[in-house]
């Protein structure tokens, strides 16, 4: 976001993206992040399904990983875990 | 020039004939009086096979125009029509159908805004959608109703515009009065409309047609936050102002095909006109009979119809008007707690900057329908007579035809 942004004249007409959402990486505008415990984590797949960015994708291990380059801390993952094993920590 | 054919139709049924030999993709309709009849007559040419459009009766005016808007973006030429609280309904949608510059084309059969519920003809519901981005061309009568369905297409599909274009028939006064109508052969209308032309765009995957197509795919409308949405606004400013040099290229092959010519503005004895009217729609019509009328009175009056309001004709307006000492405005529509009606405030704020102007008075008339009779008009031309005599508007803004004193 940090280079000169088009002018009018320059955009492509009827507002259509110029980028594809998976360029548009939202994870910096994430203030927390989700730590996910595999220890305790029974991959029942719950973040993976109700995470609102699909930033969550399941390993082929059957565990969830997520991808911090769309995550946007909104901690649905952390809320909806049936055991808890996913903490929200401040990023640095 | 082909011979062309003389029928005798209303002006649903002008439109209706008109969509039928454009023969569009898809028509998404919805009833509402007056222009029930358009859909309706529609509707038997697609169940007589006549047409090849996918007709799609929808469940809402909102549903109407957003159908349309969907076929649209899919690369199709879509078709709708509607009225007054219709238009208030799919309000929304018609920003979006201009913002993502799909060049639909919907007729208007200009009716009251509710309430009360009143089904007849006055300005209220076009004027109320005046700033949604939509191209919007009135018409006098059904032979320009017919011939404006056709020039739409033209108009919004132009590639330095690509917006969509409402054509405005007065309700009832012209939706359902017969009169006589040229009408050109299928083949001539098929040949001036062509194929729906398409823009080009940098999409997220390179450079494509401005519509969906799973082969070369696009995202239209998405998001837009504060860093992109006024530039994007920018380019429906600068279509409109396309606009105005594309509309004269398109009327000028029609008249190459009809023999009728047609322009932003329609002067009527205006060369040495010493008291002018300027309006919209068929009340132009009564205009010029009272016009006749006072010439052969002595009386230099003189009109301007105006036939496209938006783009609103600014330069062409000044220099059509020239030197008249008084100009009036006739206005079918009011906008409660502004300076005065629509035209109006537009036609005034236009003059603001000219070093010759002439004295400018607003006339509300015919709001649900109301006569405006020709004594009424010739009424407004004796109090723009006395403004010129006077040399002062002692009363900016009139309303003509509403029971102001007991017993009128």
């Amino acid at each position: 976001m940090s280079e000169s942004k088009p002018t009018w004249r320059e955009l492509p007409k009827g507002a259509v993206s110029t980028k594809s959402s998976t360029e548009y990486e939202t994870g910096d505008w994430g203030v927390e992040k989700p730590e996910i415990d595999h220890s305790k984590c029974t991959k029942c797949m719950l973040c993976h399904f109700y995470c609102p960015e699909g930033a969550i994708k399941v390993r082929e291990d059957g565990y969830t990983e997520v991808d911090l380059r769309y995550c946007k801390g909104c901690g649905i993952c952390a809320e909806e875990c049936p055991v808890e094993c996913i903490t929200m920590v401040r990023k640095k | 020039m082909k011979k062309q054919i003389l029928m005798g139709m209303n002006g649903d049924e002008a439109s209706a004939y008109s969509a039928k030999q454009v023969n569009p993709d898809v028509v998404a309709a919805y009833p509402i009086t007056p222009q029930t009849i358009i859909v309706e007559r529609f509707s038997e040419y697609v169940a007589d096979g006549e047409v090849d459009t996918e007709f799609v009766a929808v469940e809402s005016e909102h549903s109407a125009l957003s159908s349309c808007i969907g076929a649209a973006a899919a690369g199709a030429r879509a078709f709708t029509a509607t009225a007054a609280n219709g238009l208030a309904l799919m309000w929304e949608m018609t920003y979006i159908a201009s913002s993502l510059r799909l060049p639909i084309v919907m007729a208007i059969a200009n009716r009251a805004l509710s309430g009360p519920i009143n089904i007849h003809n006055d300005h209220s519901d076009s004027m109320g959608a005046r700033d949604c981005g939509w191209i919007q061309i009135y018409c006098e009568n059904s032979q320009e109703v017919y011939d404006a369905g056709i020039a739409a297409w033209r108009i919004g599909e132009h590639p330095n515009v690509q917006l969509p274009v409402m054509v405005c028939l007065d309700g009832f006064t012209l939706s359902h009065t017969m009169e006589n109508v040229l009408t050109l052969p299928d083949d001539v209308v098929k040949d001036f409309v062509g194929e729906r032309r398409f823009i080009r765009v940098e999409g997220h995957m390179g450079e494509t047609e401005l519509r969906l197509n799973p082969d070369a795919p696009l995202t239209m409308g998405p998001l837009d936050l504060q860093d992109y949405y006024f530039e994007h606004k920018m380019q429906q400013i600068e279509a409109m102002e396309q606009a105005l040099k594309a509309i004269p290229e398109v009327d000028a092959e029609y008249a190459k095909i009809s023999g009728r010519s047609y322009g932003f503005l329609h002067p009527y004895r205006m060369e040495d006109a010493e008291v002018a009217v300027l309006g919209l729609g068929s009340t132009m019509g009564t205009v010029r009979y009272v016009v006749d009328e006072l010439r052969s009175e002595g009386v230099k009056a003189g009109l301007i119809k105006m036939r496209v309001f938006r783009p609103f004709p600014a330069e062409e307006l000044v220099k059509t008007v020239g030197d008249v000492p008084v100009l009036g405005v006739l206005d079918k529509a009011a906008s409660f707690g502004a300076p005065g009606g629509p035209l109006y405030e537009e036609v005034k704020s236009v003059f603001y900057d000219e070093a010759e102007k002439p004295f400018i008075a607003d006339f509300i008339h015919g709001l649900g329908g109301r006569d405006t009779s020709p004594s009424m008009i010739r009424g407004i031309y004796e109090n723009l007579t006395e403004i010129r005599e006077k040399g002062e508007v002692p009363e900016k803004v009139s309303f003509v035809g509403v029971r102001e004193q007991e017993g009128r």
